[in-house]
């Protein structure tokens, strides 16, 4: 399924493809970036020579320095005006790229098969589109150009103080990066800290995760003070390493500046041993004291970013992973128009999740339009399994499925998969309102006809007695509904517009015998005259089935219908008896 | 923020020796350009080797003890700042832990974890940077205001206007961009919202052949948040070059007026570095102060969220009697309406049951079952009527007593990370192996069990499946003596043959408990002694079953939907 990992080289070609159609962005914002550089250098040297200007009492060259103070404001302005440009720049290209990235990813998830997104984490996935489309573009975009910058920076820097003092800017140069071994030489020691820090704070999330999460059950027996006090003892130590990681790691910033401190004496001393000497100016010495100050800064952006940089790249390569995944396979739209008053075919199928486990094999059956199909089977036998075929949410192994004598896979996957209506177990509903959950997937649809399906789903009590009726939002975690009120919108939801086919996954034991009596009025009324698979819990639906699979560890292993499979006296009937075994 | 700076008072003077050695550091720190100013006027101007080399000297020992109180600094903010984490996150958690489940429900679990989790460090790393910071970029700006006007008061005046339209520039910046900040926040929210429904949905998504829709919505979605990221972007990037150029205007200003007052004898050449110096300096300090403050709104959202937590008081308070055994529980006409909500969840019911009996509480989803539960574990107080037991409120007895009596089983079977036994030791943790062998044989636990008291359990029980979940609660609530045991639709992930095996099982244990068994099927409470019927919150019924079957409509209708079949193919 996993496509061969990319290589290196291919990861940044193709981050390189990614930020390509902004190549004029791009390079407008590296040459403003060297304006600007240029521009901020530029500055120190100017007040420089405006403080030469002005040795002492009745010795102020005022044309000079009006001139110098004039040109001063205009490179200041111009820097300005360059930094914020070029700010505005790479955050268009950042922003365009993250747009694109985000909208690619979400698309082929939209695209992937369930099967991908059934065996990968959900949470996973998510960080990718969010987390690591941020990281990537923090570290390569931000981090580009900062490194641009910065580099640019030192560079420029290190040529304008030789071109002042070769002496004072050999000490600058040779003594300021002193401060980034420092801080590298705190970081390595501080590194230990923090991964027991961070280790022990896993910990705490862990406690805390299972003190409130199962809040109610602690106070039921009494549990809080044994809690409370594990709390207490992990955050005690918490606190202990916590003080010292947090001391030992805010060393770093005192300590470069320290750093700094001692080369500005070392320049401010021989700055002034060299104008005693008459070797430099008092206004150059001034300059150089600027520099002095603002060299280190370069620097540690760059060391930050070559950080960053590492990380970005592992996320680029997550992203990758999922952009690079195969789409499931679909038929040309509207070449063949599935007709879902046909025949529906298994001929020979294998299929299993995984290949140690076999799961179906070699099964055929043939189910003639309007006939009801039911599943049983214990929890957990894998009869969810043939509807992930009939939808092609997994694909056959081997044999072939059809309608019509078509196999499923010569048909456009989306006309495919709207002959069919479902109502899962999982009752999923988005975050909107619920006349928009009832008219999902369709456009154009009418009040009236909402209100009508959810009048025949036996919905539309429950719905108007909501505070704002069919315009209540539902929330994120559909957590203002109950079980069996999300279930009455799911079939709502199909009853709006009933397509040939259907699949009913019942309800489950969240749902009370009450409400479950109304969906089964609305099942039954869904059911006539159409093709249904249903995965059945309940005895009624069996009964009525025209025919009955009975599952057991993901095979198929007895089929008829009800009375013929109680006579055969088998796995059903052990089944079914045990179903109703009251003592 | 500032409510929960209650968690420093026990230190104090970590509290305040930190900012004081942070001033101290900052008060070196301004020292430094006007040694330079005299090194050039007087060491340069005089060709005065020895007094440059010492002014030198004394710029890094300022350095040096700059660099030393520093340290003083962070050690101090580091302890106060930890302790101030660790203090609230114990205080935080005795405070939920007193919470009733209408307070728990309120807010919500996840919302309860981030705040007692990530909220706490989150408010914990703001305390530091208050600590180390806050008190520094001001107190440098005006030290360096200070220092101008000691060298020349005219000229400081520009420091003063430079000062003001720098504060108001980076005043306006920032007011204009924090809403910004958490309009773009929703905006990314909203886009891991459609991102997880994908994911979740992604049946029917597919079923319903709607990824254009939902494509559609997303495309939507996260154009907002570019146009907001573009937005506050423009407005941050103005941050820097604005206050650049005003500090450097000023500069401009200070270059010419400086040449006056240089060529009238008032400052020397030095002073006038020494003052550009000052500008530098007040830049940088008011721009870390910027930063400063994104960070502490941060960390002060994540306060605010905490307070809420703390604003809420817990509805129950303890008795001061101990009950030793729970001879009768009795409801008068109890009646309970959650926090806000607009109806009742159990409206006037009435029942009474005696020791030894076993009771069944049936009826829908929503008729109030869960919580009739919780209001016999005093879960919960009553909004009116009693809950009795041995004739007196149950509110007159303690806690720790209840507790030691009432063994329940929730809804949701919860364990806790560690290993089976200590799981299984909650009720008594002296109970011996041989007793926690018959508790996990009774719960049907030692199927999978066996004897390996030993067995890890990961976070939450996730090892386990549901169904084993719910056997291993069970367990738990049967080590060790209780007069009432309470199942709470405990049993909905076994199989049949399973559940019928443990109510027997449960049936002939020992000594006089009382039973309650709340359940969805009706075989389950079939044999009690008393089934209670609920419907909407108010008692529909009580009896045994086949006098229910007679005389409650509601319990009929439920049994004929489970066991029409039944009777019939019998």
């Amino acid at each position: 399924m996993k496509n061969k990992k990319a290589q290196p080289n291919d990861t940044l070609k193709r981050i390189v493809l990614l930020v390509s159609p902004y190549r004029i962005h791009l390079i407008c914002s590296l040459v403003l970036a060297s304006f600007y550089v240029a521009l901020s250098l530029l500055a120190p040297i100017i007040s420089g020579r405006a403080v030469d200007a002005m040795t002492g009492k009745d010795a102020v060259d005022f044309e000079a320095v009006f001139t110098l103070a004039i040109i001063y404001v205009a490179t200041v302005m111009g820097a300005s005006v360059c930094q914020w440009l070029m700010t505005h720049l790479t955050n268009i290209i950042t922003y365009k790229t993250v747009l694109k990235l985000r909208r690619d990813l979400f698309y082929k998830i939209t695209d992937l098969p369930v099967g991908y997104i059934d065996s990968h984490p959900h949470g996973d996935i998510l960080s990718r589109v969010i987390n690591d489309v941020e990281q990537l573009s923090d570290g390569l975009l931000m981090g580009f150009s900062q490194l641009f910058t910065g580099l640019l920076t030192i560079v420029a820097t290190i040529g304008f103080m030789f071109s002042i003092n070769i002496p004072i800017a050999l000490v600058v140069v040779v003594f300021t990066p002193l401060s980034l071994f420092v801080a590298s030489f705190i970081a390595k020691n501080t590194y230990s800290m923090f991964k027991k820090q961070s280790e022990i704070r896993g910990e705490m999330t862990t406690l805390i995760e299972e003190a409130v999460g199962g809040a109610k059950t602690v106070n039921v027996f009494g549990r809080s003070d044994e809690i409370g006090e594990k709390i207490a003892c992990t955050g005690e130590e918490l606190r202990k390493c916590g003080v010292r990681a947090l001391f030992f790691s805010s060393i770093t910033n005192p300590a470069t500046r320290f750093v700094n401190n001692a080369v500005y004496a070392a320049v401010g001393i021989l700055g002034a041993v060299l104008a005693i000497e008459g070797k430099i100016s008092v206004g150059g010495l001034s300059s150089f004291l600027m520099y002095a100050n603002q060299y280190t800064k370069p620097f540690n952006e760059i060391s930050g970013v070559i950080a960053e940089f590492v990380g970005a790249k592992a996320s680029a390569e997550r992203i990758f992973d999922i952009l690079d995944e195969k789409t499931v396979e679909s038929g040309l739209s509207g070449e063949i128009i599935p007709d879902g008053e046909r025949e529906i075919s298994f001929s020979s199928v294998s299929f299993s999740y995984s290949p140690e486990k076999p799961l179906i094999e070699n099964f055929s059956l043939s189910v003639p339009y309007g006939k009801m199909v039911a599943i049983v089977g214990p929890t957990g036998c894998g009869k969810t399994t043939l509807i992930n075929l009939l939808l092609r949410f997994y694909d056959v192994n081997s044999g072939d499925i059809s309608l019509g004598n078509v196999s499923l896979k010569e048909f456009d996957i989306n006309s495919l998969r709207r002959n069919f209506g479902m109502v899962l177990q999982d009752t999923w509903l988005k975050n909107g309102t619920v006349a928009e959950n009832i008219a999902y997937g369709r456009k154009n649809v009418s009040r009236q006809q909402i209100v009508a399906a959810a009048v025949r789903a036996h919905a539309d009590s429950f719905i108007s007695s909501l505070e704002n009726g069919y315009d209540t939002v539902i929330n994120e975690d559909g957590d203002n509904l109950s079980a069996g009120q999300k279930q009455m919108l799911c079939i709502s939801r199909v009853m709006l517009e009933l397509p040939p086919m259907l699949i009913l996954d019942e309800a489950t034991s969240s749902i009370d015998t009450m409400t479950e009596l109304r969906i089964r009025k609305a099942f039954d009324e869904m059911t006539v005259g159409r093709t249904s698979f249903v995965v059945a819990h309940r005895l009624s639906t069996i009964t009525k089935a025209d025919l009955v699979l009975v599952m057991k560890n993901g095979k198929i292993v007895e089929k008829g219908t009800h009375s013929e499979l109680l006579r055969a006296g088998g796995f059903y009937k052990t089944l079914y008896e045990s179903q109703f075994e009251t003592e | 923020m500032i409510k929960l700076l209650r968690y420093l008072k026990n230190h104090r003077t970590e509290s305040i020796l930190g900012p004081l050695f942070k001033l101290l550091e900052a008060c070196f720190e301004l020292t430094v350009p006007v040694i330079m100013a005299n090194m050039i006027d007087i060491g340069i101007k005089n060709k005065d080797t020895g007094y440059v080399l010492v002014s030198g000297g004394i710029v890094v020992l300022m350095g040096l003890l700059g660099f030393a109180s520093s340290l003083t600094a962070q050690f101090f903010a580091a302890k106060a700042s930890m302790a101030f984490g660790t203090e609230l996150r114990n205080d935080l958690y005795r405070h939920i832990a007193s919470f009733s489940s209408a307070e728990l429900d309120r807010f919500g679990t996840a919302s309860l974890i981030t705040r007692l989790g990530s909220d706490v460090i989150q408010t914990q790393a703001g305390i530091n940077l208050v600590l180390r910071l806050l008190l520094r970029s001001p107190f440098i700006i005006l030290g360096a205001v200070a220092a101008s006007v000691m060298i020349n008061a005219r000229l400081a005046l520009i420091f003063i206007v430079a000062v003001i339209l720098l504060s108001a520039t980076v005043w306006i910046i920032m007011n204009k961009l924090l809403p910004l900040y958490s309009k773009t926040r929703k905006n990314l929210d909203r886009i891991t919202v459609k991102t997880r429904e994908n994911l979740t949905g992604a049946r029917v998504v597919r079923s319903f052949a709607a990824q254009n829709d939902e494509r559609s919505e997303f495309d939507s979605a996260s154009e907002n948040l570019y146009f907001s990221q573009i937005i506050s972007g423009k407005i941050s990037a103005l941050l820097n070059p604005l206050s650049y150029s005003v500090i450097n205007l000023a500069a401009a200003v200070l270059m010419w007026f400086g040449a006056f007052s240089v060529n009238g004898g008032d400052i020397t050449q030095g002073q006038i570095i020494a003052l550009l110096n000052y500008m530098t300096q007040i830049l940088i300090a008011l721009l870390a102060l910027a930063n400063l403050i994104v960070m502490i709104t941060k960390s002060s959202s994540s306060a605010a969220r905490i307070n809420e937590v703390f604003a809420v008081m817990p509805s129950l308070s303890d008795g001061n009697e101990d009950i030793k055994t729970v001879e009768t529980i009795e409801f008068r006409n109890v009646s309970y309406k959650y926090p806000g909500a607009s109806g009742y969840a159990v409206k006037d019911v009435s029942f009474s049951v005696k020791k030894g009996m076993t009771v069944g509480i049936v009826g829908s989803t929503g008729s109030g079952k869960s919580t009739v539960a919780s209001l016999i574990l005093r879960e919960t107080d009553p909004t009116e009527g009693t809950v009795e037991i041995n004739g007196r409120s149950i509110k007159d007895y303690t806690f720790s007593s209840i507790r030691s009596l009432f063994a329940a089983v929730p809804q949701k079977a919860s364990l806790f990370s560690g290993t089976v036994r200590e799981n299984l030791l909650w009720r008594d943790k002296n109970a011996a192996d041989e007793e926690l062998f018959n508790a996990l044989d009774t719960a049907r636990a030692s199927e999978f069990i066996g004897k390996d008291l030993d067995r890890p359990v990961a976070k939450a029980g996730t090892n386990f499946s549901g169904g084993q979940r719910q056997r291993l609660t069970i367990a738990r609530a049967l080590v060790g003596h209780s007069d009432v045991l309470l199942l709470d639709d405990s049993a909905s992930a076994l199989d049949y043959a399973t559940d019928a095996a443990l109510r027997r099982a449960i049936a002939a244990l020992p000594g006089k408990k009382t039973v309650f068994i709340i359940s969805q099927r009706i075989f389950a409470v079939k044999k009690a002694d008393l089934i209670i019927v609920l419907d909407n919150g108010r008692l529909a019924g009580a009896g045994t079953h086949e006098e229910l079957l007679v005389t409650c409509p509601v319990y009929a209708e439920i049994c004929a939907s489970q066991t029409s079949e039944v009777r019939n193919e019998k």
